[in-house]
C-alpha cells in the first residue's frame, strides 16, 4: 500500500462521522469517537474562556497599579482562569479527546468496556460546568483555584459555593473515565495484545486512570465539606470553631498534586507515540518509559506537602517529602533520555507533530528542572507563592501538557477527520508557539526569584519590565493557538484526504481506514507484532535493508 | 550594584547568601542538564534528517547500563539537592534560643506589629542588624504569609495558632516585605517595609517612641482583672486554678501525667481552648474565650503573664500548679 | 436498548461481558473506599483533637437503634448472599424472595435511620440549624459538638445515600428476577449489586462503632 500523500486516496464511503445523521445521533451516541469529538468542542469551549482571562491578566499586568481592571475583578480573573484550565481544559483534555478516540483502537477493540457510561461521563462533565459557570456568570470566583479555607469557606463574597459544587461534580466524570479506561485495559484487548505490545499511549492513559479512580474521590468528599462549611457554618476548617484550615490544604492537594500527574502522563504518552514514528524506529528503553508512567503514578500520590512546606507543618514531614519529591522527578528524566536516545540514529522528519514533540522535551526540561529548585527546601523558603511556581507550573502544563496535546491532535488529526492539515502553516504555528511561550513564561522565573509574590494585581515598579516582556510573549503565544483553531477547522472541508497511514505508522489505529468504521474493525485483529516494529512491517512499504535488528536489549 | 534587570534581590540576612549558592548549585547542575539534553536533540535532528521518503531508522530498543547510568546520576545529584536545602530548612525552623521577640498579627489587609517593649507599629517593621530576630506570627482572620525576599525568608501565617519564623539581618537598609499568600481583595497592597538599623539607633528608636499605654503588661494586666480571670488564677496558689506565677517558661504536670512547656502557645491554647489540656491537681472548670478575645488581646495577656515568671511562685501545698522548675 | 442478558456489542463473549463487569464494580468500590476515606480522616483527626466532646457527644446518639440497625444490615447482607447463591443455584422464586427480604430490610434501616435523624431534631443537634448542645452549653461547647454532628450527619447522610441507590437497584433486580431474566449462565447484575450491597454494609460496620461506641462502658 502506497504511503505517500501524492498517490490518490480516497475518503471511506462510510465511517463514523457520517454512519447516523441528526443532533439526536450525536447527543446519544455510545461511540468512543464522537464522544471524543463532543469532548473537543466542550473542552476547547473552556480554553477560549480561561484564554481570555489570562490575555485579561496579562493586559492587566503592564503596570505597576494594574491598567485594566480593580484589584477585586483581578482576583476573580486568575481564580476563573485556573479553574476553567485546569478543571475544565487540562484534566479532561488529552485523556476524553484522545483517550476516548484512540484507546479502544490502538488495543484492537470495538468500543471501550462501558460505552453508555463514557457517555454519561460528558454529561456530568456539562452540568459541573454549568454549575461553574453560574458561578463565573453572577459575581465570579476570587478565592483562587486553590479553595483556601477559611477564606473560600468563611470570608469570600463571591459565587463560592456554585462553584464549588461544579468542580464536585465534574470530579465525578474523571473518575468514571478512569474507570472505564483501566477496566478497558485489562478486559478489552484483541488477541496478541499482550501487556508488553500495548502502545506506550495506551500505558500512559492507565497510569493516568490509576490517578483518577484513586485521587479524585478525595478532592470530591474535600470540596464537599468546604461547600457545606460555606452554606451550613459549619467548622471543620475554621479555626473559630474548632476547625483546622491546614486538613482543607492536605485533603485538597493529596488529589490536585496527583492531579498534575493526570495532566502530564498522557502528553508524554502522545510524545511517546510521536517520536518513534517520526523518526521511524522503536522507542528506546520502552519498558522504562512505561515502568516510569506507573512510577510517576504511584510515587506522585506521596508528594502532596511539598505544597505545605511553609505553613507550620514538621520538619519531618516536611524533609520526607522533600525526598519524595526528588524520588517523582526521577522518572520523568528517565523519559526525557530515552526519548532522546531514539532520536540516535533515527530517520528524522520534520512534520509538525515532530516540532512538537520536541518543543514538548524542550520545554517540558525546563519545566521539570524547575521543579527540582522548589522541592528544595531551603530554596522553597524564599521561592514559595513567587512567580517562580507560576513560570514552573505553566512551562509543564502548557508548555508540556497543552503543546502535547495540540501535537498529538495534529497527529491524529488524520485519523480523525480522514484530511491532512496544511503542513506548512502548522509548521509556523508550532515554532510560533514554541517562542512566544519562551517570551512569557521566562522572565517569570527571574520575577520570582527576585521576589515578585503570585496573585497580585498591582506590584512594585522595579517588576514592570520583565512583566511587560511576559505580555508581549503572551500576545505572540496567542496567536500560536488561533492559527490551529483556524486551519484545522479549515482542513475538516478543504484539507487534502489522508488515506488510512499517511505517516506511515505501526499501531493498530493505522490499520483502519481514515476516519474509522463506527465499529473500528471490521474483523477482531490479532496482533503478532512488537510496537514500533518498523523493520518487520513489510505492510508499511518503507525500505527496510533487510539488515537484521541489532540486539533486542532489555525489553 | 543592581543592574537594570537584576536577578536576584539584596543578601540582607544570614540566610541570604546560602540561600543564593544554593540556587546557584541547581541552577548549574539544571543547566547542564538542560544543555547536554538539548544539544544531542538538536544534534540528532539534524544529523539523522530523512533523507529519502521510505528510509527507516537503525532499531536499538534499549541498553542497560545506559538506563542504570541515568537514574543513578540524577538520582544521586537530586540527593545532594536535597541534602543542602535540607540542612538550610532545617536550620531555619529551628530558631536559636537567645532571640529579639516580636509579634506579628496579620489581618485583611494589614499588618499589625508589636515590639517587645510593647511600641506598636503598622506595615512597618524595625529590627536591629546582627541581632538573632524571630517573629511569632498570628492572623485574625484568613491564612496570610509574612515574607522578606531580602533576607529570603517567609511564613505562612495561619489563623488558629502561632507560626515562627527567624532571621538576622545582616546589613542596615530598608527592604520589602510581602503578604505571600493570597487573602482577599487587597492582598496585592498587603505588604510594608522593614528598617535594618544599627544596634544603637534600635534601641534608641525604640525607647524614644514608648508610649506607656501601648505597654502590652499593662494592657494584659488590665484584661486580666477586666476577664475576670483573678477570680480563680489567685496569686497564692489557694484558687480554683493555678497561680500564674513563675509559670512562663517552666514545666508543667499535667492530669494525665504528662509535661508540657508553657511558652506562648500553651497560653494560647490555655485561654482559648481551656479542656485539651488539665494541669494535674484540678479541675476542668475554666470556660473557653474562644470569640471573646483578639489576637492582640491574647498576646497583651500573654505579656502580662510572662511578666509574672519573675513573680515569687506559691509556697507548695495548698493549690499549686506542680512546677518542675525552669528550662 | 438491549436485554438484560443478551451480549453488548463491544464484547466478543459473554464470558469477557462478565469479566468486564465484575472488574468494574471492583474498581467503583476501591473508589468508593477513597471517598469515604477522605471522610473518616477528618473525623480521626478531629476524634483525637477534641476526645472528651466526642465522647460527650456520642453518647446522646441513642444505642438501642443503631445497634438493631447493625443487625438488620447485617441481616440484608445475609439475605443478599443468599440471593447470588439461588441465582447461581438456579433457583428463581428463592432468588426473588431474597432479593426481596434484603430490599424490606434495607428500608427497615432507612426507616430507623430516619428516626433517629428526627430524634436529633428535635433535640436541635442539626449542624446550621437552630444547634445548641445543651441548654446552657457556651459557644465553644457548641462549635466542638457541631462538629461531632456535622461528621455524624456527614457519614451516616452519605452512607443512607449509598443505600437509597442500593434499594434503587434492588428493585430493578426484584423486577428483572420475576422476568426470570437470571440464570446459572447468567447472574452478573446480582453478583455486582451483591458486591456493593456487601461493600455499603462495611462501610456502615465501620461507622457504627466509630460513632456510637465512643467510650460506652
Amino acid at each position: 500500500m502506497s504511503t505517500t500523500p501524492a498517490a490518490v486516496n480516497q475518503m471511506p464511503r462510510e465511517h463514523y462521522l457520517n454512519a447516523t445523521y441528526g443532533i439526536r445521533s450525536w447527543l446519544l451516541t455510545t461511540d468512543h469517537k464522537r464522544i471524543a469529538l463532543l469532548y473537543l468542542a466542550s473542552v476547547t469551549f473552556f480554553f477560549f474562556i480561561g484564554g481570555a482571562f489570562a490575555t485579561m491578566i496579562r493586559i492587566h499586568l503592564l503596570t505597576p497599579k494594574g491598567l485594566l481592571v480593580t484589584p477585586e475583578t483581578y482576583n476573580k480573573l486568575f481564580t476563573m482562569h485556573g479553574v476553567a484550565m485546569i478543571f475544565f481544559f487540562l484534566i479532561p483534555s488529552i485523556p476524553a479527546v484522545l483517550g476516548n478516540f484512540l484507546l479502544p483502537i490502538m488495543i484492537g477493540a470495538k468500543d471501550l468496556a462501558f460505552p453508555k457510561i463514557n457517555l454519561l461521563s460528558w454529561y456530568i462533565y456539562l452540568v459541573g460546568g454549568c454549575f461553574v459557570l453560574y458561578s463565573f456568570s453572577t459575581g465570579g470566583l476570587d478565592t483562587g483555584w486553590t479553595f483556601y479555607t477559611p477564606l473560600s469557606s468563611v470570608y469570600s463574597n463571591s459565587a463560592v459555593t456554585p462553584a464549588v459544587l461544579g468542580v464536585f461534580i465534574n470530579g465525578f466524570s474523571s473518575i468514571l473515565t478512569g474507570l472505564n479506561f483501566i477496566v478497558t485495559v485489562h478486559t478489552m484487548r484483541a488477541p496478541g495484545m499482550t501487556w508488553f505490545r500495548l502502545p506506550l499511549f495506551v500505558w500512559a492513559q492507565y497510569a493516568t486512570s490509576i490517578i483518577f479512580i484513586l485521587g479524585t474521590p478525595v478532592i470530591a468528599i474535600t470540596l464537599l465539606l468546604a461547600g457545606m462549611e460555606r452554606m451550613f457554618h459549619l467548622g471543620f476548617f475554621n479555626p473559630q470553631l474548632g476547625g483546622d484550615p491546614i486538613l482543607f490544604q492536605h485533603l485538597f492537594w493529596f488529589y490536585s498534586h496527583p492531579a498534575v500527574y493526570i495532566m502530564i502522563l498522557p502528553a508524554m504518552g502522545v510524545i511517546s507515540e510521536i517520536i518513534p514514528t517520526f523518526a521511524r524506529k522503536p522507542i528506546f528503553g520502552y519498558s522504562f518509559i512505561a515502568g516510569s508512567s506507573i512510577a510517576i503514578a504511584v510515587i506522585g500520590f506521596f508528594v502532596w506537602a511539598h505544597h505545605m512546606f511553609l505553613t507550620g507543618e514538621s520538619t519531618y514531614a516536611a524533609l520526607t517529602f522533600s525526598l519524595l519529591s526528588y524520588l517523582v522527578a526521577i522518572p520523568s528524566a528517565v523519559k526525557v533520555f530515552n526519548w532522546a536516545s531514539t532520536l540516535y540514529k533515527g530517520s528524522i522528519s520534520y512534520d509538525t507533530p515532530m516540532l512538537y514533540a520536541l518543543g514538548f522535551i524542550g520545554l517540558f526540561l525546563i519545566g521539570g528542572l524547575t521543579g527540582l529548585f522548589l522541592a528544595c527546601l531551603g530554596l522553597d523558603i524564599h521561592l514559595h507563592d513567587t512567580y517562580f511556581v507560576i513560570a514552573h507550573f505553566h512551562y509543564i502544563m502548557v508548555g508540556g501538557a497543552v503543546m502535547g496535546y495540540v501535537g498529538g491532535l495534529h497527529y491524529w488529526w488524520p485519523k480523525i477527520t480522514g484530511k491532512l492539515y496544511p503542513e506548512f502553516l502548522a509548521r509556523v504555528a508550532a515554532v510560533t508557539l514554541f517562542l512566544g511561550f519562551n517570551l512569557t513564561f521566562f522572565p517569570q522565573f527571574i520575577l520570582g526569584y527576585l521576589g515578585m509574590p503570585r496573585r497580585y494585581a498591582s506590584y512594585p515598579p522595579e517588576f514592570q519590565v520583565l512583566n511587560v516582556m511576559s505580555t508581549a510573549g503572551a500576545s505572540i503565544l496567542a496567536l500560536g493557538y488561533l492559527l490551529p483553531m483556524i486551519y484545522l477547522t479549515w482542513s475538516m472541508r478543504y484539507g487534502a484526504v489522508a488515506g488510512p497511514n499517511p505517516w506511515p505508522a505501526t499501531g493498530l489505529e493505522w490499520q483502519t481506514a481514515s476516519p474509522p468504521l463506527t465499529e473500528n474493525f471490521d474483523v477482531t485483529p490479532e496482533v503478532t507484532w512488537e510496537p514500533y516494529d518498523f523493520d518487520n512491517r513489510p505492510d508499511l512499504g518503507l525500505d527496510v535493508k533487510g539488515a537484521p535488528s541489532l540486539a533486542h536489549g532489555t525489553d | 550594584m543592581q543592574s537594570e534587570i537584576p536577578l536576584y534581590p539584596e543578601q540582607a540576612s544570614n540566610f541570604a547568601a546560602n540561600v543564593d549558592a544554593l540556587m546557584v548549585y541547581i541552577t548549574l547542575i539544571c543547566v547542564f542538564f538542560a544543555v547536554a539534553v538539548t544539544a544531542a536533540i538538536i544534534f540528532f535532528f539534524f544529523k539523522y534528517r530523512r533523507k529519502d521518503p521510505a528510509e527507516v531508522g537503525v532499531p536499538i530498543h534499549g541498553d542497560m547500563r545506559l538506563e542504570t547510568a541515568w537514574i543513578a546520576v540524577p538520582l544521586f545529584l537530586a540527593l545532594t539537592m536535597f541534602g543542602w536545602g535540607a540542612v538550610v530548612y532545617v536550620d531555619y525552623r529551628r530558631a536559636p534560643l537567645d532571640t529579639l521577640d516580636i509579634y506579628v498579627i496579620g489581618k485583611q489587609w494589614m499588618w499589625k506589629v508589636q515590639q517587645p517593649t510593647g511600641l506598636r507599629e503598622i506595615n512597618e517593621l524595625h529590627v536591629p542588624v546582627g541581632r538573632d530576630v524571630k517573629l511569632i506570627l498570628a492572623s485574625e482572620d484568613v491564612i496570610h504569609d509574612f515574607s522578606v525576599p531580602a533576607f529570603r525568608v517567609k511564613m505562612d501565617v495561619v489563623p488558629g495558632h502561632y507560626n515562627t519564623m527567624w532571621f538576622r539581618p545582616t546589613k542596615a537598609g530598608r527592604y520589602h516585605f510581602f503578604c505571600q499568600q493570597y487573602c482577599g481583595t487587597n492582598h496585592a497592597i498587603m505588604g510594608g517595609w522593614v528598617t535594618v538599623m544599627e544596634p544603637t539607633e534600635y534601641s534608641a528608636w525604640l525607647s524614644g517612641s514608648s508610649d506607656a499605654s501601648a505597654n502590652p503588661i499593662v494592657a494584659g494586666e488590665k484584661l486580666f482583672v477586666e476577664k475576670a480571670c483573678t477570680t480563680c488564677h489567685l496569686s497564692n496558689g489557694t484558687g480554683r486554678a493555678p497561680s500564674l506565677n513563675g509559670l512562663y517558661g517552666g514545666n508543667v504536670l499535667l492530669a494525665d501525667g504528662s509535661t508540657v512547656t508553657a511558652d506562648d502557645a500553651y497560653v494560647r491554647e490555655s485561654i482559648l481552648n481551656p479542656q485539651a489540656k488539665i494541669v494535674a491537681g484540678y479541675q476542668p472548670l475554666m470556660p473557653s474565650f474562644q470569640g471573646q478575645l483578639t489576637e492582640e488581646q491574647i498576646i497583651d495577656l500573654t505579656s502580662y503573664i510572662k511578666s509574672l515568671q519573675s513573680q515569687p511562685a506559691p509556697a507548695k501545698g495548698g493549690g499549686v500548679a506542680p512546677s518542675m522548675g525552669k528550662k | 436498548m438491549h436485554r438484560t442478558g443478551e451480549l453488548y456489542e463491544q464484547y466478543r463473549t459473554m464470558e469477557q461481558q462478565r469479566e468486564t463487569a465484575s472488574l468494574g464494580m471492583w474498581i467503583f468500590l476501591s473508589t468508593e473506599v477513597l471517598f469515604f476515606g477522605g471522610l473518616f480522616m477528618t473525623y480521626t483527626l478531629n476524634r483525637s483533637t477534641y476526645p472528651d466532646i466526642f465522647s460527650e457527644a456520642s453518647k446522646t446518639i441513642k444505642l438501642s437503634w443503631g445497634a438493631i440497625n447493625t443487625v438488620v444490615l447485617i441481616g440484608s447482607s445475609l439475605t443478599m448472599a443468599m440471593a447470588v447463591w439461588a441465582s447461581q443455584a438456579g433457583r428463581k422464586k428463592a432468588l426473588t424472595w431474597f432479593l426481596i427480604a434484603t430490599l424490606v430490610l434495607g428500608t427497615v434501616f432507612l426507616g430507623i435511620k430516619s428516626i433517629e435523624y428526627h430524634d436529633k431534631y428535635v433535640e436541635h443537634h442539626i449542624p446550621g440549624w437552630n444547634f445548641q448542645f445543651e441548654p446552657g452549653a457556651d459557644a465553644a461547647t457548641n462549635a466542638h459538638t457541631q462538629l461531632f454532628f456535622s461528621l455524624y450527619f456527614g457519614m451516616t447522610g452519605l452512607h443512607a445515600l449509598h443505600m437509597i441507590i442500593g434499594a434503587g437497584l434492588l428493585i430493578w433486580l426484584v423486577k428483572e428476577s420475576v422476568k426470570g431474566r437470571f440464570t446459572p449462565e447468567y447472574n452478573t447484575p446480582v453478583e455486582n449489586i451483591g458486591l456493593y450491597w456487601h461493600f455499603v454494609d462495611i462501610v456502615w460496620i465501620f461507622l457504627f462503632p466509630l460513632l456510637y461506641l465512643i467510650d460506652r462502658h
